[in-house]
């Protein structure tokens, strides 16, 4: 493994100025990217995973969100606090992004061609013709058929695999060395989510980049990445390379995450799932976030924040975790015990949502 | 053997494809063609396929939300594509079905004790405070509060409004329910609870399915049987652990094997598809996934190949499938596929590996120069110097003496938004002419509003769209502008908008 991360982000916290009040979307994130290697983010809708991604490129939204405290560093330089010119020379050049929805990141109304050209005329200073060459080039990369002929083509013609093609063209037209790709394939057809992944890991090792994948698909995760960061309520719950953690999660979180998924061998039985919903933003509880909804819960769970803790042997790849109980039972099983437990106080349904 | 609750025959539904000043039919979406299947009593049948394979139209039609172009469905005994209004709305209280999208598919005006109790009226079944005893029992059994009676969608998550779909459809105690899609739109832990309340009243009151969704581990968790559709046509039906350890259609191996899954140590052979879906609206000549398929054969081409029931309950529709029956039917029909898939990639060498550019000229440190966009104007600037509440106190001022001589503003801000609403209708037409189905909200057609629409654009920081929010229930509308606001509602039957329900709203 090499020494130096490529990215390493550091106590990141993000609040958001909004009508209802303060809300801090992310809260203490830590974890690092290394060269060439796939970290997978995952969590559910609203656990700021997206929202990391947006701070690394410099692309919150100006007047609500702002970056309260932490620090963002790319091959050693703090992003946080940088000049807007130096985020502009490394966004789509070092460092590019794929967004979930090819549709809406697409303008309608320039051809293909023009927009992936255009990246390469800002940061390469090639010339119009140059440019298109480069672009004929990268669509044939993704391999699209007849390049020649869709590079004069809008996106509506496109279908949406296509799309999302063009836009891994468009991301990979400067050789970027971080890729963050922001659910990439939720809005694919299963075969066609194949394909697309298939292209991005070929890419990746042909190119060396490093890919920030960030996902809610835990089946992806296990086919892509070689570690994994967990978040839940804007906070990193787990952190550790992939297959110990799908072995023997140490959050109770994601322990319910996998309860949560359809298996056959547990066919037409009812799944386990984490019961309540996400807390409300505005609201979060106090001390361990996860405690109303956590089967483990501890009387101390509602007083104080655990911290990420080591929970493996010096030596061996490190596996994070922050929960008091594993803190207690360092060698639970938590996803066999989860089974057998109740949430202490299952909250109704529409308790949780006022 | 007990006759199925419903069985489905022949069912096709062509969407007529319009064109020119006088709407001449130039041709027609083949959105479902010739499915037939049937359901029993109590039992789950799963109908997957990916986007435009036309698995929603079939149930709509099955339904008769939309009215089928030809076949026969028969629920109950009872004709239900010759059924009358009286006899429909009859049937419908045994039929019932759940939406996708949790946000769309309730009436954000009404409280949850109207959605709920609304069809138990209308039905004559309960009225006043006996709807709201049977509304508030339902809620319950969805695992909601009874507080939630009186309480509006916008107030509960996404979860929470899939459960108010479900008690909806379970107030008249049907028979059916056709679940379009009910959990995709879930995270995953939320997921997990409403398959477990589908489950739950699958046991409990012995409802049949017919669960539509893409989620091909969902749909193996709940079905008993599997129905695999493509691009309109139904290509392999068989029991859900049939389909799965012996998938004889090369589209259902592919689709199979293309599911990812949550273990790493398991490394499997993908069978990687090229291209996309074709268009239903030119549906290839011959076997319609032969432009896809990797074992495809000159035949295949020309064409259509027969439905052919390799064993009891399991139909393949396949020319590798053609004629086998009896044990190691299976083994068979693989190393036929095998050996084709083989003899087509001699034929066809691999594609060269992909390579980038050689990068000649090296990464160039220049500046990056600023996009160009004009310098706000002094007195923008002056105003975006000022703070918050103090810019607010201005737009409220600039409002007032807006209205009070806005007459011409608000003429050409009309004539703004009925632009927009052509569009909106153009942009319909274009995706129900592509896919077959008629997107029920604004996200469904994969945009969000323009900045026309004001505040509804907004994601919130959290990346939920709170588009959603202020939908209203059923897909688009387009209202005037009352104030600033603009509303998109549709004025469409049972959510599914048409045409002719896209009217402009002035006032």
């Amino acid at each position: 493994m090499p020494d130096e991360p490529l990215l390493t982000i550091e106590d990141l916290s993000v609040t958001f100025r909004t009508g209802a009040g303060l809300v801090r979307a992310v809260d203490g994130v830590t974890y690092d990217l290394h060269r060439g290697e796939t970290l997978a983010v995952v969590g559910e809708s609203g656990c700021g995973k997206s929202v990391t991604a947006l701070a690394v490129l410099g692309l919150l939204p100006p007047h609500s969100a702002e970056i309260a405290r932490g620090s963002i560093r790319f091959d050693g330089e703090e992003l946080v606090g940088a000049v807007p010119e130096r985020l502009r020379r490394l966004r789509g050049n070092e460092i590019s992004m794929i967004f979930q929805e090819p549709m809406t990141s697409l303008n309608p109304v320039f051809t293909i061609g023009d927009q992936i050209a255009e990246g390469i005329t800002l940061h390469r200073g090639l010339d119009a013709e140059e440019a298109r060459q480069r672009a004929c080039e990268l669509l044939e990369l993704v391999r699209i058929p007849a390049p020649e002929r869709r590079l004069d083509e809008y996106p509506h013609q496109l279908s949406g695999g296509m799309r999302q093609r063009v836009m891994i063209a468009m991301a990979l037209a400067c050789r970027p060395q971080v890729l963050i790709a922001d659910e990439p394939t939720t809005a694919l057809d299963v075969t066609v989510q194949a394909q697309i992944l298939e292209l991005l890991l070929e890419l990746q090792r042909q190119l060396g980049m490093a890919i920030l994948l960030i996902t809610h698909d835990l089946g992806v995760v296990a086919e892509t990445a070689e570690r994994v960061v967990v978040m839940y309520a804007g906070a990193v719950v787990e952190r550790s390379t992939t297959l110990p953690l799908f072995e023997r999660p140490r959050h109770p979180y994601t322990a319910g995450l996998f309860l949560s998924l359809p298996r056959h061998d547990r066919q037409g039985r009812d799944l386990k799932p984490i019961e309540g919903t996400v807390p409300d933003p505005l609201h979060q509880p106090p001390g361990c976030r996860f405690h109303p909804r956590c089967p483990f819960a501890m009387p101390v769970c509602r007083e104080e924040v655990p911290e990420l803790r080591e929970r493996q042997a010096p030596g061996d790849p490190p596996h994070l975790s922050a929960c008091f109980y594993v803190d207690e039972n360092p060698d639970a099983d938590l996803v066999a015990e989860s089974l057998s437990r109740e949430t202490p106080e299952p909250p109704t349904a529409s308790e949780v949502v006022l | 053997m007990t006759a199925p609750l419903l069985d489905v025959l022949g069912l096709t539904k062509h969407f007529p494809v319009m064109s020119g000043v006088f709407g001449r039919v130039v041709g027609h979406v083949q959105a479902v063609d010739d499915v037939s299947f049937s359901v029993d009593p109590g039992e789950t049948l799963g109908l997957v396929g990916e986007s435009g394979s036309g698995k929603t139209t079939a149930g709509r039609a099955i339904l008769r939300l939309i009215e089928p172009t030809a076949g026969q469905v028969t629920f109950d005994g009872t004709d239900v594509t010759r059924a009358d209004a009286d006899t429909l709305r009859h049937l419908r209280r045994s039929m019932q079905i759940v939406f996708q999208d949790p946000y769309s598919s309730l009436n954000p005006r009404l409280r949850v004790l109207d959605i709920v109790g609304e069809a138990l009226e209308v039905h004559g079944l309960t009225s006043g405070a006996e709807t709201e005893r049977r509304v508030a029992e339902l809620l319950g059994r969805v695992g909601l509060s009874p507080s939630a009676l009186n309480r509006y969608p916008h107030e509960f998550s996404g979860g929470q409004r899939q459960r108010i779909g479900v008690a909806r459809a379970i107030a008249l105690e049907p028979k059916l329910v056709v679940l379009d899609e009910p959990v995709s739109a879930l995270d995953v832990s939320i997921q997990a609870q409403v398959v477990n309340l589908l489950l739950e009243l699958r046991r409990e009151m012995g409802l049949a399915y017919l669960f539509i969704a893409h989620d091909l581990s969902v749909v193996r968790h709940l079905s008993h049987r599997i129905a695999v559709m493509y691009l309109g046509e139904l290509v392999e039906v068989a029991t859900r652990d049939r389909l799965f350890s012996a998938p004889a259609h090369p589209y259902t191996r592919a689709l199979l094997s293309a599911i990812p899954v949550p273990d790493p140590k398991r490394r499997r052979q993908r069978i990687v598809l090229t291209g996309d879906v074709p268009s239903p609206l030119n549906p290839p000549a011959g076997c319609r996934f032969h432009t896809r398929c990797p074992a495809v054969m000159d035949r295949c081409r020309v064409e259509v190949p027969p439905s052919e029931e390799v064993e009891l309950g399991h139909v393949v529709r396949c020319f590798h499938a053609e004629g086998e029956q009896g044990d190691d039917w299976h083994r068979r029909v693989s190393e036929r596929i095998e050996r084709q898939v083989a003899e087509n990639a001699a034929q066809s060498p691999a594609p060269a590996p992909v390579s980038l550019p050689d990068d000649a000229g090296a990464r160039v440190e220049h500046d990056v120069p600023t996009p160009r966009r004009r310098p706000l104007p002094k007195a923008a600037r002056w105003v975006l110097a000022r703070p918050l509440r103090r810019r607010l106190a201005l737009a409220a001022a600039l409002l007032c003496s807006f209205l009070a001589g806005g007459a011409f503003g608000r003429v050409s801000r009309e004539r703004e938004a009925l632009r927009e609403l052509k569009w909106l209708r153009d942009e319909i037409r274009e995706r129900e002419r592509v896919t077959g189905d008629l997107p029920e909200t604004l996200a469904d057609l994969g945009w969000r509003l323009p900045p026309m629409f004001g505040g509804v654009e907004a994601t919130d920081p959290w990346g939920r769209a709170i588009l959603y929010r202020l939908l209203p229930p059923r897909g688009p509308r387009f209202a005037a502008p009352s104030g600033d606001r603009f509303e998109v509602r549709s004025l469409g039957r049972d959510g599914v908008p048409s045409h002719d329900d896209l009217a402009y709203r002035g006032h």
